[in-house]
């Protein structure tokens, strides 16, 4: 029988394209033969808007990329330009910096784990992850004032110190945190439904992954273990002793959906470890001693790169010696995860482009910029 | 005159407990929900949000009907209609009580059955006039789902039928009187030994039963029809105001409707499990109330099991649900159908 190819538009207004993504799929009947994503909804302009901006006054912006990660994407732009700089920061806010990171990687991965469930059907865990998200947001606020778009770290330093209630609270929210990674698990990760669902499905292989250039936790899920935080150590993550969990194809094949799902619940396991072993060890300091007076580095240019929780987040920041940045460009994970959609969704179901495009868990925040 | 005067009352009684009863279910899987959420749920509009669902309509009946462009307007306007009628249908044939049946046919499993096969192209007819992608993917969803899931339904109802020897509900109902122990989930009615070796066989239909009938409704883990991440919300995406309310209201509709189907014939109907107060009073009078009471609470407690389920689970794709169907539900239906055969021959 012959049957025509139909396009079906999904978004940019869609529930399960996590922001505005417009998604162009080539369906027949309801197999996919090719799926076209078209950015830009959400551009605005931040690599150009950074030229006339000086350094510290590009912090705000660099919040509303990945907007669930703000502290980690403040923590690789601050990394950057104090490696511009060559300035050393007070141990006290290397480890308050590498708290707030794996508590927001935490946060990140609730996000990321709720809305996957959402996207396969189940309401409910969805709100479970983000009734213990809120607790980190609480943390967060009553460090600095805000709840997701922080300006929390300076170039240098830290713009507030930290309450004096924060290292019991955080304490109290490691306890109550991991018995519901438990419950999660018995209610989601290992339900039969949703492993069907996801097991055996939009397979990543190690080596396409590396091809793409596919980083952070989509990478680890087809097996590669691979970790700034280790293999590439900034700021005192040699320090602290934690797991890189990769992939092992539990269900399926190694690099599937579910794997991709389940690393993000193993490394907030991992996260919780480094903040235990931090938190106790916060030496006492002035967070704001090495802040410069006047940020103008010198001529040149420098590249860094940070463990986000979407992956592998880059800046390149050239300096022509003013005050303003003469050209930074951001090298975004969810943009380059994104590139492998179409690869890994050929030959699927709609309902598994919904279930492959939440498993790479993407911010449009980031990927338009 | 009077006869049409009740014919008229007697299609309005069903619709009288329906009304009401969708618009509390709405707000009680919206509390339900809550509470399976750590949430709180409705509760601003009246005493712990009670008059919610009232406000909700109200909204919805003062809301401009748009009618999109390039719809297939009569069958856009009809498939509401049609949809709600498909479910209503079926109450024609349930009985209430021992003293209220809509119409005493003694098909009425049989009728109940294919009348509300209505709502499947209903729905398709919803689906297509939208003249969306998205509607239309739906619909069609739904059509291979609900036409799939009435087999396997179909095939426990014609076992249990062979068990109890009719195919009347208020027949069926009044064979299930007296105690929990003549309910057919048990067995049936009393028949010495073939009663045990009917209970285990029994029980696997209702699970069959209910499975199938969560799908038939479109309810999580099968609401694949209205995925609301993959579909937006199925085949209903483009009816706004009035005409979304009689979707809604036929979903509440149907949810009890198959509910109340599965306990006509697993669990007693209307019947008390522990007899009447009333007839221990001796005031016969109080018995129907007693009924109805029971019919409502054993309705009720079904939906409630739906709802329990749709905040619990996550959905199945298209083809597992096919799988779930043809190749499971459909065999094991099948072989309890003719082990009930050779047990009630025996």
């Amino acid at each position: 029988m012959k049957t025509e190819m139909m396009t079906l538009n999904m978004g940019p207004q869609h529930p399960s394209t996590h922001g505005v993504l417009r998604l162009e799929l080539e369906i027949e009947g309801e197999l996919v033969n090719k799926v076209i994503p078209h950015l830009g909804y959400l551009h605005r302009c931040f690599e150009k808007h950074c030229e006339a901006l000086t350094y510290p006054q590009i912090i705000p912006y660099v919040d509303r990329m990945d907007y669930l990660a703000s502290m980690n994407n403040e923590f690789g732009y601050v990394v950057t330009v104090e490696k511009l700089l060559g300035i050393e920061v007070p141990e006290r806010v290397e480890y308050i910096r590498v708290i707030m990171a794996e508590l927001q990687r935490i946060a990140s991965h609730l996000v990321a784990v709720g809305t996957y469930g959402l996207d396969i059907g189940a309401f409910t865990p969805f709100l479970y992850t983000f009734r213990d998200r809120e607790k980190i947001l609480t943390l967060f606020e009553i460090t600095c004032g805000a709840r997701l778009l922080y300006n929390y770290m300076w170039i240098g330093g830290l713009s507030h110190d930290l309450h004096p209630d924060f290292v019991r609270l955080t304490k109290e929210f490691i306890e109550y945190f991991k018995p519901n990674l438990v419950e999660l698990n018995n209610l989601l990760t290992y339900n039969k439904i949703f492993i069907d669902r996801t097991a055996n499905i939009g397979i990543l292989p190690a080596d396409k992954a590396i091809n793409f250039g596919i980083t952070g936790p989509n990478l680890r899920a087809s097996g590669v273990k691979w970790d700034l935080r280790r293999d590439d150590p900034y700021s005192i993550y040699d320090r602290f002793d934690f797991e890189i969990p990769v992939g092992k194809g539990t269900f399926g094949t190694v690099g599937d959906c579910w794997d991709r799902y389940y690393l993000r619940v193993l490394e907030m396991e991992q996260s919780l470890r480094i903040i235990e072993q931090a938190i106790d060890h916060i030496p006492e300091g002035d967070v704001q001693s090495a802040i410069p007076k006047r940020i103008k580095p010198p001529e040149g240019e420098i590249y860094a790169r940070v463990e986000n929780p979407k992956g592998e987040l880059g800046f390149f920041i050239v300096s022509k010696g003013g005050l303003q940045p003469h050209r930074v460009k951001v090298r975004p994970p969810s943009f380059v995860n994104m590139g492998v959609l179409d690869e890994i969704s050929k030959g699927h179901l709609v309902a598994d482009v919904v279930a492959i495009l939440g498993s790479i868990d993407i911010v449009l925040g980031e990927i338009d910029r | 005159m009077l006869d049409t005067i009740i014919y008229v009352l007697n299609i309005a009684i069903p619709l009288a407990f329906l009304v009401p009863f969708a618009l509390f279910a709405v707000y009680f899987e919206r509390k339900v929900s809550a509470f399976m959420q750590d949430r709180l749920g409705p509760n601003r509009v009246g005493p712990r949000g009670y008059f919610q669902t009232i406000a909700d309509i109200l909204k919805l009946l003062q809301k401009e009907d748009i009618t999109p462009a390039e719809v297939d307007k009569p069958l856009y306007n009809v498939a509401p209609i049609l949809v709600f009628m498909g479910s209503y249908a079926a109450f024609a044939a349930i009985p209430f009580t021992s003293i209220y049946i809509g119409s005493n046919i003694d098909l009425g499993i049989l009728y109940i059955v294919a009348v509300s096969s209505f709502v499947v192209a209903a729905i398709l007819m919803a689906g297509w006039a939208s003249n969306n992608k998205y509607t239309l993917l739906g619909a069609m969803r739904s059509a291979a789902q609900m036409i799939s899931y009435e087999i396997p339904t179909v095939i426990v109802i014609i076992s249990m039928i062979i068990i109890a020897g009719t195919m009347n509900l208020f027949t069926l109902s009044e064979l299930q009187t007296s105690s929990i122990y003549n309910w057919m989930i048990f067995g049936g009615p009393d028949m010495g030994w073939k009663k045990f070796a009917l209970l285990p066989l029994s029980v696997i239909g209702f699970m069959i039963m209910y499975i199938s009938t969560l799908a038939e409704v479109n309810r999580t883990p099968f609401d694949i029809p209205e995925a609301e991440s993959e579909l937006v919300s199925g085949y209903h995406t483009e009816y706004s105001g009035i005409k979304f309310a009689m979707f809604f209201l036929a979903e509440y509709a149907n949810m009890f409707a198959v509910s109340i189907v599965v306990v006509s014939i697993f669990f007693g109907g209307y019947q008390s499990p522990f007899g009447y107060l009333g007839n221990t009073l001796g005031l016969s009078w109080f018995v129907p109330a007693e009924q109805f009471f029971w019919f409502t609470v054993k309705g009720i407690f079904f939906v409630f099991v739906q709802m329990w389920l749709r905040w619990t689970l996550p959905r199945l794709r298209v083809d597992q649900l096919m799988t779930m169907c043809w190749k499971y539900l459909i065999p094991i239906s099948l072989v309890n159908l003719v082990v009930i055969a050779l047990i009630m021959v025996l």
